[in-house]
Formats: structure tokens, sequence, C-alpha cells
């Protein structure tokens, strides 16, 4: 029994000896990727801390030269999160790295197309466009005068169908998305009957969730997989960008969904299906609502009026949801990271100080920011199915309004 | 009155304290959030307690019901930032 005893003893030992090395190791990367996170996120924040017009870089002579510009807070967090006509990688000291993307305007029927580099930021007008700093036409292209320099203030804006950053953006994710599902596809079409193996493990338990948890709910089991091509591409396309937001690095980090007009898009689609797929039963619901006196609807149809907001609200509020969630997100780690620097111009050491915090609060937010990525994906499939749902509806007889059978 | 003639003198001399109405709003519709998903969280605990074994279940009603509540407390932080950067 003792031999039993000093063996256990030993192996005890040994386990607790290991998992310490283990968790040694583990905490040594996960620390260490703290940390390179943590740089890598306050050396993105500390090269974006001017705009356009301070340093000027080399290949643009014609302007004098500012000195470094007070840390504008808001400015930096209004410019990361809207779109551009040029996707701003890197600034440091002189050196900025932007890539100037291609400017594609429709001006009364033609069609004018250059490089965002020759406007220089603003700053100089090419082939009578100028891009506005300031002032109400902030961030669009307006057309000038034949001197080619003064704003043409009564001229209409030239209709814009550039590829800006959020374009830039939703092409690579659509790329990605393209390439993942495209090769998924082939791959269970070539061996239907074998277990999944590397990507496909990866992504068939939230494929499978999409179907067992989103469409069947909302849709039923007998006509669920109608709408699943739909349900998975807006699942898979809101986690995706929502989750290429997150990233830093280059093509991530353009809040594509926290743009309202691609959210307007995609709760426009559901409004389309959900229309297009509505049969008698929810009409009648809507025009003429069963159990509803007769007085709330035929001199003044206060009803339908009801019912038709309700119908124009529920998709309106799938795209603010979606866009006021991603956006906020990125307006709270960046306000956190902007906090270093606002502290960082009245006293270093106060910088210094507040970074610690900032950074630990940074990569609780970016956790946070992950779930919500997931779940706000969720939600709108979710609702979308639910809506579908409820438009296909039948007619339940059942204890509702005896008296009209 | 004098109280009419004080609000007409912020309103007019004192213009960006008129934003102090976005910090106001953003502060209340976060008590709302608060509250309902205060609430939602304490019905999920105590409906676990009760039954443990539907954890999977409530669970995820527990997170649609959340990101549902603060999809109206975000109508409200736009609004708020509408004001301030409008």
């Amino acid at each position: 029994m003792n031999r039993g005893i000093i063996s256990l003893n030993l192996s005890n030992i040994a386990f607790k000896f290991e998992n310490r090395l283990m968790i040694r190791k583990l905490l040594h990367t996960a620390r260490l990727q703290v940390v390179l996170f943590a740089l890598l996120l306050s050396g993105f924040t500390y090269g974006n801390t001017d705009t356009h017009d301070t340093v000027t870089s080399p290949s643009v002579p014609a302007h004098e030269q500012t000195e470094k510009k007070a840390f504008n807070a808001g400015k930096m967090i209004i410019e990361h999160i809207s779109d551009a006509h040029e996707w701003h990688i890197l600034e440091y000291n002189e050196f900025q790295l932007t890539i100037p993307l291609p400017v594609i305007l429709l001006d009364n029927g033609k069609l004018v197309s250059f490089s965002s580099g020759h406007f220089h930021h603003g700053h100089e007008a090419y082939r009578g466009y100028r891009l506005m700093t300031e002032g109400v036409n902030e961030g669009k292209i307006v057309k000038t005068l034949e001197d080619g320099e003064t704003i043409d203030a009564s001229a209409k804006l030239p209709l814009d169908f550039s590829i800006t950053k959020n374009v830039l953006s939703l092409f690579v994710s659509v790329l990605l998305l393209c390439l993942i599902f495209i090769s998924i596809g082939n791959k269970y079409k070539k061996n239907p009957n074998t277990a999944p193996k590397g990507l496909q493990s990866v992504l068939e338990p939230l494929i499978l969730f999409v179907r067992d948890d989103i469409a069947i709910p909302g849709l039923g089991k007998k006509d669920y997989a109608r709408f699943m091509p739909f349900l998975l591409t807006v699942f898979w396309f809101i986690f995706l960008n929502n989750l290429l937001g997150l990233v830093p690095l280059f093509p991530g980090g353009a809040n594509l969904t926290g743009n309202i007009a691609v959210t307007m898009v995609l709760a426009l689609f559901t409004f389309a299906i959900t229309t297009y797929n509505g049969n008698k039963n929810y009409w009648k619901h809507i025009v003429n609502a069963p159990g509803v006196p007769w007085w709330l609807k035929i001199p003044i149809p206060l009803m339908p009026i009801v019912e038709i907001v309700g119908l124009i609200t529920k998709p309106f509020v799938l795209m603010v949801r979606l866009f006021a969630n991603m956006t906020a997100g990125h307006i709270i780690l960046l306000g956190f990271m902007s906090l270093i620097f606002i502290f960082g111009n009245m006293n270093i050491m106060a910088g210094y100080g507040v970074s610690v915090f900032s950074i630990a609060f940074g990569v609780f937010m970016s956790l946070l920011e992950l779930l919500v990525a997931f779940i706000q994906a969720y939600v709108f499939a979710l609702l979308s199915s639910i809506y579908f749902g409820m438009a296909m509806e039948e007619h339940e007889h059942t204890e509702e309004h005896p008296s009209e059978h | 009155m004098s109280l009419l003639s004080v609000l007409l003198q912020v309103a007019t001399d004192l213009a960006p304290v008129a934003k102090m109405g976005a910090g106001i709003g953003a502060g209340i519709a976060a008590i709302g959030a608060g509250i309902g998903i205060g609430k939602i969280g304490a019905s999920a605990l105590e409906s676990i307690a009760r039954q443990p074994e539907s954890v999977g279940d409530i669970r995820s009603n527990m997170i649609v019901a959340a990101a549902l509540i603060e999809g109206v407390a975000f109508f409200a932080i736009v609004v708020c930032l509408l004001i301030l950067f409008l």
C-alpha cells in the first residue's frame, strides 16, 4: 500500500509539473500574443494621429509645410469608421502609405475615371473635379468651374461609382467567401458520404447551425430548404465582414458592415424576399386584419396604416441594428486608443500610464466584439428566417376569432 | 419668465451646450439597455436554476433577446451621434 501511495504521489507530482510547464508555455505564448497585439494596435493608431493636411509627402511640392497638428480624437475616429477614396494604411513621421483607389464618376452621362491619387488628398483639382475635405460635402467629389480651381456651387454632384475603401473591402470579402465556399462545395460534391476534413470540418458545424437553429425554427421543417442559400449567404457575409472589420492589417479593418448603405441593401433583400413570398393570409393580415373592429378600418384605415408601418419598420430595424452595433464597437475601441494620445499630449507619463489600462480594456472589448460579430450575423439571419416564416404562414383554424367562422 | 430667458440665452450664446443633450440621451439609453438585459439575465438564471438540463436552450434564447434589446438601445445611440456630428 505504501508503494501504491508513493507511486500515486509521484505520478501526481509528475502530472502537476507537466501541467505547470504546459501552463507556463501557454502563458508565455498568450502573453507574447497579447503584447504583440497591443503593440500592433498602438502602433497602428500612433501612425494615424494626423490627417491629410499636416506633413506633406515628398511627391507633392506645392503645399506649405505645416507643423504637426494637435491630436483630434473625434476626427480620427470618424475617419476610421467612414468610407474614403483611398486606403490609408499607415503614416510614420513623413512617410505615408496609402493606396489611391480608382475614382469612377458618371457626370451627366459622361463616364470619367482616374486614380484618386491625382486629388492629392483634396489639395488639387483634377479634370474639373475636386475632393472636398471639409464642409457640407466632406469626402465627396464636386465639380469645379472652367478655371479648374473654384468650386461650382450650383452644379449637382456627379454620380460617384468609385471603388472606395468599402467597395474594395467588399470585393476582398466576396472573393474570400467564394474561394472558401466553392472549394468546400466541390469537396462535398466529390466525396459525398465521407467524413469532412480540414476546412470542411471547421465550417460544417456553423453551416449545420444555420440550418438547425436559424432556418428550421423560423421556417419549419417543410420549406426551409428553399431559403437556405439566402440565409447561409447573409449569415456568412455579415459574419465574415464583421470579423474582417476587427483585423487591423491591410485588407481588413474597413468597417464594411458599419456602412449603413450596405446594411440597407441586406435589409432590402430580406424585405424583397418577404414581400415576394407573402401568401394571401399574410396580405389579409396587413390590409384587413381579422379580429379588429370595422370602425378602425373603414373611414380612416388606421389598422392598415399601423400594419404597413410595421411592415417597413422590420427591415429598418434590421438595418440599424447591424450598423449601430458594428459602428459602436469600432468607436469604443478607437476611443480608448485615442484616450492614450489625449493623455499623452498633456503629459507623456500620463500617456504611458493610461496606455496600460487602455490596452487591457481594448483587448477585452475586442473579445466582446468577436462575440458581437457572431451574434449580429446570427440575429440578422434568424430574424430574416422568422419574417419569411411569418410571410408564408397558413391560416390557423384555432380558437382565435370564433365570430368569423 | 427668468427661466425662459435663461434658456434662451443658453440656446443662443452657448450653442455647444446643446450637445449635452446627446450625452444625456446616450446615458438614458444605456440605463434602458441595462435594465432590460438585467431582467433577461435574471430570469434566465432563475430558470436555469429551476431546470439545469435546459441550459443550452435558455442560453441561446437569452442571447437572442439581449441582441434585440441592444438593437433598440442602439437606435438612441445613433440619434445621439447624429446630434453630435450633424
